[in-house]
């Protein structure tokens, strides 16, 4: 952590220092630009250490192909990202890129996920995954034995999963090594803009910026109404089981569940209204293991050992919303729940487009202007 | 590290990592792996280090072990009945 | 599926038979669940069993106290669910327990917390080796089954607990291979600086000088000023080192029994959300709780040890207190008569509370405890080093979450109960602060370990909060 104080100010305030803002804020570093990321305490929302891990491709960008495409090539980029973070903190992601599948039980399912993979397909040309049957699936599970119901998958060779808390701890070590600073316990209370730069009153004091990223999450609607932003954000609750560590045995991630690098199960996740309370419900576990186990028999003898909620950071489309004040230039908002898998782009594209000042063309799509918000810059 | 107690005649038999052992009823699992004499009741899955019991009292959860076939059972809250088998338990369980 | 009462009382021992014994009385509708198979906690292990065996005598008048509790609580009827874990509970009093094959719900419009106390963590380099335990480990075999550690078996560490075991095993005929003695306090003038306290406590302080007096006149080695000590050995410990003053000792062992305290079992109330602070005199958090053991979450009340360590006698006044306010808390008594029965058990309980700050005065943790070096083990579950956690402090992490997320210490079965102190500690220190400024790990369900397949068959369960 650094000893200089805010003083000096900074090129860009990253604001938030999870997935999504350490990611950005990563890119700007290695770009060259002086970046400091302000974090709230020990105890918070933190959606960045709720997370799944997967690395997804399949399923995303239904209605809008820009997301699709934004979506391919954050996962084109993922494995060189991975690496080169690897090789400057030392600390692995556990990224693997086999493919990812989408289970399917009984034949009603199996039919009508080939119906939405024919749908998205028809979408954009970038579109690339197939419905696996039974035999296929098995091949490519190996040592995975299916339950009955378990009729066949999507499947999706661009698809993979990573440690998301392993993520996190790179991008703060590569933050760090590229000269960004960190400032934990520095909640923002209000942004200012004076003579051409934003002044941000902290819990640590003010901090002089030229260039803001608002990047918190369910912290954003309240600062981005200070700049001009729009940030129609709503709560949805994802729950998440974790198993004692197993053998290996499942090679590939599935939608709700993956086997990690430290041979724990993983099995989400729930959709639920409830604010944001991010508590676990017995009933929503039992659900969520009782899938499981229609999938995977053998799971169920396996210890569950913690069971977490997550607040997710929707979107109404639940796709990203990037947008740039037209009020108060400089000040730049990226809003979206898929973090760890569009963390390559945001760390290369996104960060390229704010260090040059600007959005562009390609990000229109992307804006909140489509969801005909009143608030919207 | 611990004394056999003396036997007795309601002594129960258990079978650990395939031997036969007489324990006092009342005996927990983990405590009959103690008396059997295991220098170590499991190795660890992320170390592979070799473990034991610490606090036989349920929360320190090194007494891990395989129980009648079934794995990951604390064997410090598992009272012994008469051909209870107990094996350590190496590494991460399979399924 | 689910069963309702109007109390269910969540640990077996003084506390919790106590108080199940007295809400019995008091007309309430009782359950408890214990984990053991018997009921007694650790205090009063197996007592029943012991009794039976002509073993309780020998093992002394206060742990044979326990056999009246028990009987008590056995006549009481109170619905018993023993080698039943809880494994959820909710704020609104709702207890999910397992037998370890099958789930069930207890309804309870009270919880009563009395789950006791653990161990203190004791980080030592070597402390994760084979052979090394808690003192409370081998007593516990002492207890339920009579087995005495053998003579090249060490123990180290300070307080009341170990010269306590100690002479239990010297009186049944047993040998150990010696005592390494980390007392910091020069004895005396503690006592000197709490006066009221050794004067109130005064049966206490005999009973420690009959202590060191008996293990004496048996010969048992024991060294003073025991500044650190380490376990060393391949497949499991063969030889113990310490350091008094500048010196370096080291001698052969069989194993090694650490003891250095016990804190308050807090997992449970944490769980809760219940409200804690961290208690400088004990050094370890504590709910906070009214004087009827009520804490911040209404239908939850806390009793015993784990709200704040007292002892034996203690606990089980409080349990009855609690059971008291339960009771009026439910409309079944007047807050008069509740307050007319609970003074005399306070009243009671007056020179053993009275003793307490002197004893932590005179057994307070050595610093290293709380913040051991790079190189030893904090987290045993993941094999987490202090010197990895001080990384993480160095990366921003400002507390045990953080820390949690890029190290996984706390994420292994124990689910942080074994580390959480060493934890805080640790990151206290680096961070020059208070561990209550640090705060500790959040804890979620399952409190214990079960299966997937049991959790499915909840499924259908309506959803609670």
């Amino acid at each position: 952590m650094n000893e200089d104080g805010f003083a000096s100010g900074c090129d860009v305030a990253v604001v938030g220092g999870g997935i999504v803002g350490s990611a950005i804020a990563y890119g700007l570093a290695s770009r060259g630009l002086k970046v400091t990321v302000l974090d709230e305490g020990d105890r918070a929302l933190r959606a960045a250490r709720t997370n799944f891990g997967l690395v997804w491709v399949q399923s995303k960008g239904d209605g809008m192909p820009a997301y699709m495409r934004w979506t391919r090539r954050s996962a084109d980029l993922w494995p060189a990202f991975a690496a080169e973070l690897e090789s400057l903190t030392g600390v692995g992601t556990e990224y693997r890129k086999d493919g990812g599948l989408v289970y399917c039980l009984g034949e009603a399912d199996l039919a009508a996920q080939g119906r939405k993979i024919a749908g998205l397909a028809a979408q954009a040309d970038v579109f690339d995954s197939e419905m696996v049957d039974r035999a296929a699936l098995e091949r490519l599970q190996p040592d995975a034995r299916f339950g009955p119901d378990v009729a066949g998958a999507s499947y999706c060779p661009h698809d993979g999963h990573c440690n998301p808390l392993y993520l996190l701890r790179a991008l703060h070590a590569g933050l760090a090594l590229r000269g960004a600073r960190y400032r934990p316990a520095a909640p923002v209370s209000s942004i200012e803009r004076r003579e051409g730069r934003f002044v941000l009153a902290t819990a640590q004091g003010p901090l002089e910026a030229g260039r803001i990223v608002l990047a918190a999450g369910h912290g954003i609607p309240r600062l981005a109404e200070m700049v001009g932003l729009p940030a129609p954000i709503k709560a949805e609750r994802g729950q998440i089981l974790v198993t004692e560590r197993l053998q290996p045995f499942l090679r590939l991630p599935g939608s709700g569940i993956r086997q990690t690098g430290d041979g724990t199960v993983v099995i989400g996740s729930s959709k639920e209204k409830t604010g944001f309370d991010d508590r676990t419900s017995v009933a929503v576990g039992g659900r969520m293991a009782a899938r499981a186990i229609r999938i995977l028999p053998a799971l169920a003898s396996a210890k569950l050992n913690r069971t977490w909620g997550g607040i997710r950071v929707l979107t109404p489309d639940n796709h990203p919303v990037y947008a740039q004040s037209a009020t108060h230039p400089g000040a730049f908002v990226a809003i979206c729940h898929s973090g760890v898998t569009l963390a390559a782009v945001h760390a290369s594209e996104f960060a390229a487009a704010v260090a040059a000042g600007s959005l562009g063309e390609s990000f229109e799509p992307f804006h909140a202007r489509r969801f005909d918000v009143p608030k919207a810059a | 590290m611990f004394r056999k107690p003396p036997d007795r005649p309601d002594a129960i038999e258990v079978v650990v990592e395939g031997v036969s052992l007489r324990v006092p009823p009342g005996t927990t699992a983990a405590a009959a792996a103690l008396l059997a004499g295991l220098p170590s009741t499991r190795t660890s899955p992320v170390t592979g280090e070799p473990r034991a019991p610490y606090c036989l009292m349920g929360v320190c959860f090194e007494c891990l072990l395989v129980i009648d076939g079934v794995p990951s059972r604390q064997g410090c809250l598992v009272t012994v009945r008469p051909g209870m088998t107990i094996r350590r338990q190496e590494g991460a369980r399979s399924l | 599926m689910s069963e309702s009462f109007d109390l269910v009382v969540i640990g077996g021992g003084p506390a919790g038979l106590a108080a199940a014994t007295e809400a019995r009385a008091l007309g309430l509708s009782v359950a408890l669940v214990d984990e053991q198979a018997e009921p007694g906690g650790q205090i009063y292990r197996n007592v029943e069993r012991a009794e039976a065996e002509g073993r309780a005598a020998p093992l002394g008048d206060d742990y044979r106290r326990g056999l009246g509790l028990v009987r008590a609580f056995r006549a009481s009827g109170a619905t018993h669910f023993a080698q039943h874990q809880a494994w959820q509970v909710e704020r609104d009093g709702r207890v999910f327990v397992t037998d370890g094959a099958k789930s069930r719900l207890l309804e309870g419009r009270r919880v009563l917390v009395a789950v006791g106390a653990m161990e203190r963590p004791v980080p030592i380099p070597g402390w994760t080796l084979p052979g090394v335990m808690g003192v409370g480990a081998a007593q516990i075999l002492h207890k339920s089954i009579g087995v005495l550690p053998d003579a090249g078996v060490w123990l180290a560490g300070s307080g009341p607990l170990l010269l306590h075991f100690a002479v239990e095993v010297v009186e049944a005929g047993g040998r150990i291979a010696g005592i390494l003695d980390t007392t910091r306090s020069f004895a005396p003038a503690t006592v000197l600086a709490h006066p009221v306290a050794a004067l109130r406590g005064r049966s206490y302080l005999a009973k420690g000088i009959g202590y060191l007096a008996r293990l004496r006149m048996a010969g048992v080695v024991r060294h003073s000023g025991v500044e650190a000590v380490e376990a060393h050995g391949e497949a499991r410990v063969s030889k113990v080192r310490w350091r008094t003053g500048t010196q370096w000792h080291e001698a052969p062992a069989t194993g090694l029994l650490l003891h250095e305290g016990v804190i308050p079992h807090v997992h449970m109330t944490q769980a809760l959300g219940c409200e804690h602070a961290w208690d400088e005199a004990q050094q370890c958090f504590r709910p906070r709780t009214d004087a009827f053991g009520a804490t911040s979450v209404e239908a939850i009340f806390v009793a015993g040890d784990c709200g704040g360590i007292g002892g034996a006698i203690v606990a089980e006044g409080r349990g009855r207190v609690a059971a008291l306010g339960i009771a009026a808390s439910l409309g079944r008594i007047a807050p008069a008569d509740r307050d007319a029965k609970a003074k005399p058990i306070r009243d009671g309980l007056a020179p053993h509370e009275a003793i307490r700050p002197l004893l932590d005065a005179l057994y307070r943790p050595a610093p290293e405890l709380l913040a051991p070096a790079d190189d030893v083990v904090a987290c045993r579950c993941e094999g987490v080093t202090a010197g990895r956690l001080r990384e993480a402090v160095s990366l921003g992490c400002l507390g045990p979450n953080q820390a949690k997320s890029f190290t996984r210490c706390g994420m292994g079965p124990c689910q942080g109960r074994l580390c959480g102190p060493t934890v805080t500690g640790t990151i206290a220190k680096a961070l020059g602060q208070s561990p209550a400024q640090v705060g500790s790990f959040r804890i979620r369900p399952p409190l214990k370990p079960l299966t997937l397949g049991e959790l499915a068959t909840l499924a259908d369960l309506e959803r609670g909060g």
